[in-house]
């Protein structure tokens, strides 16, 4: 079963791959393939650097929802959702406060996607998770703190 | 190539809700092996894409911050049963993979 399994699934990645590329490319070219990744950003160490390389904190909004746990136990496995209701979000970025590489993750939403992502994240230490969501050029924040008894960083 | 992900959407209203599950280490890079000592070399998804009927809907770069065999959910407006939805993601050594599913 397995076998016929992943040779289906590969035939069709394949030819996905190719109607995406050409529906995408008659639609917006560019937008095929993902943005470079942003090595000097996710690399970073210094909270203050990734805040500002990001577009900066920017205002609070209560329009945006950070779900995470109270306490995690283990730090190495965080689930949090981001909820914005803040019409034309098209970018949600999550931020790790004290993590060793604050920068976690970012998403750019378009053509439906809403302002809506569930993940896991590791966190190394108790701190803030931090959402900034950036919605018609302006980027708003939100965070919700977590306290961490287990380091998910190799502590 | 990369062991298979799951992925699953299901229509609640009129948004699509879409959850995948990765394979994945996601090594961040700076933690050490608990018997050597020895630095493990970062291994984690940087880029992760999806679709819906080849309409690019999220487009995503992550870090070594992401929990290892990642989990990711999102909704998308608009879509409806039937739909075509395909996820992909690239790691910083150059694997791949991609995975389908049709709007249930």
């Amino acid at each position: 079963m397995n076998i016929l399994r992943r040779n289906v699934l590969k035939g069709a990645g394949a030819a996905s791959a190719v109607s995406v590329a050409m529906v995408a490319g008659l639609l917006k070219p560019g937008t095929v393939f993902a943005a470079e990744w942003n090595k000097a950003v996710f690399e970073s160490k210094d909270l203050g650097s990734v805040m500002g390389s990001v577009g900066g904190a920017g205002a609070a909004a209560g329009d945006i929802n950070v779900k995470a746990p109270d306490i995690a136990e283990n730090g190495a496995v965080v689930p949090v959702e981001i909820t914005s209701n803040i019409a034309g979000t098209d970018t949600i970025i999550i931020i790790g406060e004290k993590n060793t590489q604050p920068m976690l993750a970012e998403f750019k939403l378009s053509n439906g996607a809403q302002g809506y992502i569930s993940t896991r994240i590791k966190m190394g230490a108790t701190s803030n998770v931090r959402a900034l969501v950036k919605a018609g050029g302006k980027t708003y924040t939100a965070a919700k703190e977590v306290k961490v008894t287990i380091g998910g960083c190799g502590g | 190539m990369a062991e298979p992900m799951k992925i699953r959407a299901s229509m609640s209203g009129d948004t699509a809700d879409v959850k995948c599950l990765m394979n994945h280490p996601m090594e961040t890079g700076l933690r050490k092996d608990a018997k050597t000592g020895a630095v493990v070399p970062a291994h984690h998804i940087t880029n992760v894409t999806a679709t819906v009927n080849g309409a690019t809907v999220l487009d995503a770069q992550w870090g070594g911050g992401i929990s290892k065999n990642p989990y990711l959910a999102f909704k998308v407006k608009g879509a409806k049963k039937g739909d075509k939805v395909v996820v992909n993601w690239v790691d910083n050594t150059g694997d791949k993979n991609t995975a389908e599913a049709a709007i249930g």
